[in-house]
């Protein structure tokens, strides 16, 4: 799960992380407000969605005066963004942050993440801040400094010493760098995050350090443990049709072709995705039952799947271990009655049960498309998209 | 094969009397699993399934010699589950809950250093090793006894292989699920040399996805080690970038995580590969005939 960037200042304020002053506000009249009782002479007026590259968007921009932080609060608010990682449709801006701005003199990044390779969380610091970190990881990886963490013992001081000398963090600026890494990485573990970052965490004109962006992630799985965390997230940034298949214990994630899928198990339906992409298809979703899948839930998944104005037919893969596919069926024939499903539906059965499930396929007087085994339906299932394709008749051009 | 779970194998279940793992244990029963008792706290003394049920797992290695433990406490309780595994010395733990919270894995996984334990799993369908047993949820009638080795992290992508692998007559010496969550308790190098080390196996089938590191550095051992053909697929061709598809583990965070990236990488290091799924069985045929 995601949060804002104000949201993550918030947090990381509480465990000692100094970043400017600032609040979020809704519209105009409160940015000024905001802006007056922060005081100063210059604020940067921050859009705040759940996505990066916002600066180049025209989502961060300076005012030197008051009614420049109120127009520019006015522009953003209310407007489209669209940056790298929100697709062509861009994202809706309802809020932007207002902060004191900052004369950099110099910036760096510092983040945490969870190493696969070692299983620790591990503490990562560059010289070069304010671009992503990807960016340097693979134009001047040495410039790149790692500190793999012990969980039994947490970030050490003198590992903080270590990272912040090697990236020229000096002097006066020493303890501040070890407290605001020490900082993020409590913030880190005591909320169960699996990403964090401070980019840029700049040298101010006054010779402070100050997160002037801040990003975190958190762990799904620890949200149950996690009840503040969880009251921050923002539905308005998730797509609706992910967040009802969460709802109803289904893994959905659209995507932009137009052959619905319905298949059980992570693994099978990145495959089954796979299996259409090779065939010259191209898949309008994953989208996962899980295990244990009922009638109920199947009849769910096509509901969230027909919402996708896209799609034109259905694939359906289910392998049965712990499912059942008389289960599966069951659900699919549901569907086909209560939401009128006019378009094609091809299905793959295997596993437990697979006679049963078939039969009362063959029993049903719907004309489902019956797939031996992922090849063919694969196969079946391009071929029938393109069918539909070719049949729709262009427009007669009209005659001005 | 003989490293994970075999015929001297002894094995308990940790939640033994919830309703899965009940169902599970039956039905390793059923195909001849050595089952000898189970450990639900509080149910100490009492019998399930016509087997002793103890408090602690300590309790249960000393009464019945336990060496493998199928765990099904649910998410909130699995990391405290397997660390009572191992302090208890249980050499294979196998952990099928999906939904543990990552940096609990990141303590458990401190935990287990310096001890003999193997963990497989998080988010796993387990072991099988057809004709002697299994401790796991997989649909132990899809496999048959043979020489090819599969390691996975998805479970139903690994019934589909062997499913393409029956319908070519080849079997399974065993089968291994080591999960889709990002931390996990064994690697595919890992299972790799206890496939290259066991008699039992001719060739191994290395199912993998996208996110992580773990199959190019599986890879790259086995160019170094391995003598024994290996056969490798990698999942999620098509998903995009940055979205976490279905398992916590598959997300494309750098480019080195692609699918594709991922398989050419392996393809370079001289492995057979498969870029088709419906290829999976032909491939590993093929292979084996090399």
């Amino acid at each position: 799960m995601n949060i804002h960037e104000y949201q993550t200042k918030d947090l990381l304020k509480h465990y000692g992380v100094p970043v400017p002053p600032g609040r979020v506000v809704h519209n105009d009249a409160q940015a000024a407000t905001v802006a007056e009782e922060i005081g100063g002479s210059r604020w940067v007026v921050k859009a705040q969605i759940h996505s990066g590259g916002r600066g180049k968007a025209g989502g961060v921009r300076i005012g030197n005066s008051i009614d420049e932080v109120r127009v520019i609060a006015d522009e953003i608010i209310g407007s489209l963004l669209v940056t790298h990682q929100t697709g062509a449709e861009g994202r809706l801006v309802r809020r932007v942050l207002v902060e004191q701005a900052s004369t950099i003199v110099r910036e760096y990044y510092v983040g945490l993440i969870i190493d696969r390779a070692t299983r620790r969380i591990t503490l990562v610091a560059s010289a070069e801040g304010g671009v992503e970190i990807e960016v340097v990881a693979k134009q001047t990886p040495e410039r790149i400094i790692r500190e793999i963490i012990d969980p039994a013992v947490g970030l050490l001081d003198f590992q903080c010493r270590k990272v912040a000398y090697k990236v020229g963090l000096k002097g006066a600026l020493l303890p501040q760098a070890v407290k605001v890494m020490k900082g993020l990485y409590r913030c880190m573990r005591d909320n169960d995050a699996i990403m964090a970052e401070i980019n840029p965490l700049a040298i101010v004109d006054n010779g402070q350090l100050l997160a002037l962006d801040a990003k975190m992630s958190f762990d799904d799985n620890a949200l149950y443990r996690r009840p503040t965390i969880s009251e921050l997230r923002d539905f308005d940034e998730e797509d609706p049709k992910e967040v009802e298949a969460t709802g109803h214990g289904l893994n959905y994630i659209a995507l932009d072709g137009d052959v619905g899928c319905i298949v059980n198990g992570a693994g099978l339906a990145m495959a089954t995705m796979d299996a259409i992409t090779l065939h010259g298809g191209r898949p309008a979703n994953f989208l996962d039952v899980g295990g244990g899948a009922t009638p109920e839930k199947v009849a769910n998944a096509f509901h969230i799947v027909l919402q996708d104005p896209a799609v034109k037919i259905i694939l359906i893969n289910i392998f049965a271990g712990i499912n059942r596919c008389d289960w599966i069926a069951t659900g699919i024939i549901q569907a086909m009655r209560d939401q009128n499903i006019q378009i094609p539906i091809i299905v793959r059965l295997a596993g437990t049960n697979v006679e049963e499930g078939r039969a009362i396929l063959s029993a049903s007087k719907f004309p489902f498309i019956i797939a031996s085994n992922l090849n063919d339906a694969a196969a079946k299932a391009v071929t029938e998209v393109n069918n539909i394709v070719n049949k729709v008749v262009p427009l007669k051009k009209e005659h001005s | 094969m003989s490293v994970l779970l075999n015929k001297d194998s002894c094995v308990i279940f940790q939640g033994f009397t919830g309703q899965h793992a009940t169902f599970h244990a039956e039905e390793a029963m059923k195909i001849g699993t050595r089952v000898t008792g189970g450990v639900t706290p509080g149910k100490g003394g009492t019998q399930h399934l016509g087997l002793p049920v103890f408090d602690t797992v300590e309790e249960a290695v000393r009464e019945t010699g336990a060496d493998v433990s199928g765990i099904f406490a649910p998410p909130p309780f699995a990391a405290d589950a397997i660390m009572e595994a191992i302090d208890a010395g249980i050499k294979t733990i196998v952990v099928i809950a999906d939904g543990i919270p990552v940096q609990d894995m990141v303590r458990v996984e401190r935990y287990r250093l310096g001890t003999d334990s193997i963990i497989i799993g998080p988010n796993t369908p387990g072991i099988i090793t057809p004709g002697v047993g299994k401790v796991g949820i997989m649909p132990s009638h899809i496999y048959t006894p043979g020489r090819i080795g599969i390691v996975s992290r998805s479970g139903t992508l690994n019934y589909e292989a062997v499913a393409q692998m029956s319908e070519l007559g080849l079997g399974q010496s065993s089968s291994i699920g080591i999960g889709g969550d990002p931390v996990n308790g064994t690697d595919f190098a890992t299972v790799l040399k206890a496939f290259e080390d066991d008699p039992d196996t001719d060739a191994v089938l290395m199912i993998g996805e996208i996110g992580g590191p773990q199959e190019v550095d599986a890879a790259r051992w086995a160019k170094k080690n391995m003598r024994k053909p290996l056969i490798c697929y990698v999942a999620g061709l098509s998903a995009p970038p940055g979205r976490r598809m279905g398992h916590a583990g598959a997300i494309i965070s750098s480019e080195s995580d692609t699918a594709t990236a991922k398989i050419d990488t392996i393809e370079a290091l001289g492995m057979f590969v498969v870029r088709n799924p419906a290829d999976i069985g032909a491939t590993v045929l093929r292979a084996i005939k090399s």
